[in-house]
């Protein structure tokens, strides 16, 4: 038997809720509301189930997920941290899980209330007296934010290769391009031009304008996970797991790895990259379209160089609104990304990865083959390749 | 003058807090091989020592990169404050901020120097400010 994970496990169901600003309703109702829609997406019962896996951010229990499911027994429980990053690693555990023989039906979720509850953005701490300890080293100098731990590394990678705030500018045109015919996006019919990036305010001067940083959206998306002999026997069209990689390198922390040499590339992706490309026997030629973890804009030009689609310091160039836009050289993020469509830690871009190969995408990619997903950037990280069943 | 967010301290890292306390910015040096290390953590990476010192930083240093948060506001910081990475002469780079000094004046590499500070509430931090370098052949 193949010592790899290579097409050893395959996504059989997507689901997810609305995307919102005021849910309503609980983060555990999220939850079982996005795993049931993507059991049904499967055409599988809640008694088929035996793993789940989250985040370990995530507030709803394994455990209190099955109980409302009816899921009777679980196999496999586990999640996976630092944040985004998980998104891909989730979906990577759930594989191996699958591909062992130690569950047959994984679904991994994420479900949370981050904008009508605790906002990640910060401004929930704003009135705080006390804050939370793993602020550590960077709070007391005003470094509160994700926004502000991103645009240290961003700045210095400007000043490298001389990138500008409007080359950042680009990726929220294309994302919010493709948020607009999608229904489902926060920002659906709602494009900007690079103009109206280039006029709204600062969030972290000189690298971060509003329109560069993704919005906190209520929500939640869930992926079923078997193996491809159970998928093709499914509802839906099977996304062969092609690849899946996790990576931490050197002096990683959650979003402040400043005390490296360089602090312009992101290793952790390089890493998850290198396992990728191995793993899958793939070249970024041969990826049709991608979903490139975009909570903030610069840390997508990054990525570009990281995984080999441009090399170092040639991003803004490569990522013209031409090149990443439906029918470019590269499209990406075409359900709207974390910019347009939701901030759901990376997990509905799975689900749009999920749809491009099925062929059911709003921003349909003519003949793809291979589609690449990343996890959460400036973190310890994940990434997939998925592909048409064999 | 203003409060701080206070830093949460650990075992590990209550020597660098409060050696700020007494005005003196602390590294960590590694008793059996020498290297230093920040932030503050309890094992050497290059030989697995639990064994270190603190050593007293020169102050001397360089920008490495620079920003400044506009929003949120917060209650500790006056709009238009510069937060920087700072590259200690030691080797050692450290999250700070800059002060005396006008954003569009701060570059990249450009040449700084530590002060500590006691803020309103007790807090004491390591703040940086611009250093003039000897003209050349006067250091």
């Amino acid at each position: 038997m193949s010592r790899s994970l290579r097409n050893r496990a395959a996504i059989a169901g997507i689901g997810q809720t609305e995307f919102s600003q005021a849910s309503g309703r609980s983060e555990l109702q999220l939850a079982c509301e996005a795993v049931n829609a993507a059991l049904d997406d499967a055409g599988l019962l809640p008694s088929a189930v035996d793993g789940l896996i989250t985040f370990t951010m995530d507030s709803s229990e394994e455990v209190e997920v099955a109980r409302n499911l009816g899921i009777p027994t679980l196999a496999v429980f586990a999640r996976v941290p630092y944040g985004g990053g998980a998104a891909c690693g989730a979906v990577m555990q759930a594989a191996m899980a699958v591909a062992t023989g130690v569950a047959n039906v994984v679904v991994c979720y994420r479900a949370f209330n981050e904008r009508s509850g605790m906002r990640f953005g910060g401004t929930s701490m704003a009135g705080a007296t006390a804050l939370p300890a793993w602020l550590d080293v960077v709070a007391p100098f005003g470094l509160l934010t994700p926004a502000a731990w991103v645009a240290l590394h961003a700045r210095r990678y400007m000043h490298e290769y001389g990138v500008t705030n409007e080359n950042f500018g680009r990726i929220a045109v294309v994302d919010r391009r493709h948020a607009a015919t999608n229904p489902a996006a926060w920002f659906y019919e709602r494009p900007i031009t690079l103009e109206d990036h280039q006029r709204s305010r600062w969030i972290v001067e000189p690298v971060l304008r509003l329109l560069d940083c993704c919005q906190e959206i209520d929500g939640g998306v869930a992926l079923v996970v078997t193996p491809p002999e159970r998928a093709r026997d499914l509802r839906q069209r099977p996304a062969l797991i092609a690849a899946a990689a996790q990576g931490a390198t050197a002096d990683s922390e959650m979003m402040t790895s400043y005390y490296r040499d360089d602090i312009t590339g992101l290793p952790e992706m390089g890493l998850v990259a290198k396992k990728l490309w191995a793993e899958s026997g793939l070249t970024p030629a041969d990826i049709q379209t991608a979903f490139l973890y975009d909570h903030f804009t610069p840390f997508v030009l990054v990525q570009l160089e990281e995984l080999g689609f441009c090399a170092r310091g040639e991003a803004k160039d490569f990522a013209t609104i031409e090149n990443l836009s439906l029918g470019g050289r590269l499209p990406i993020n075409t359900s709207g990304g974390l910019l347009g469509e939701a901030y759901i830690h990376g997990m509905n871009g799975i689900a749009e990865a999920v749809r491009q190969i099925r062929g059911t995408s709003c921003n349909q990619v003519a003949h793809v083959e291979h589609v690449l997903v990343t996890a959460g950037t400036g973190v310890p990280t994940s990434g997939l390749i998925l592909a048409q069943p064999v | 003058m203003s409060d701080r967010p206070a830093p949460t301290t650990t075992l590990d890292t209550k020597f660098f807090w409060d050696g700020l306390a007494a005005d003196r910015l602390l590294i960590q040096r590694c008793s059996g091989c020498a290297a230093l290390r920040h932030p503050p953590r309890p094992m050497c990476p290059h030989c697995n020592s639990l064994a270190w010192q603190p050593i007293e930083a020169c102050g001397r240093g360089y920008v490495h990169s620079f920003v400044q948060p506009r929003h949120p506001a917060w209650p500790w910081f006056e709009d238009g404050y510069i937060v920087a990475l700072i590259d200690l002469e030691e080797g050692i780079r450290l999250v700070s901020n800059l002060c005396g000094v006008a954003p569009a004046e701060v570059t990249i590499g450009m040449p700084v120097e530590a002060f500590i500070e006691r803020f309103d509430n007790g807090v004491s931090l390591h703040q940086f400010r611009p250093r003039r370098e000897p003209a050349a052949g006067t250091r």
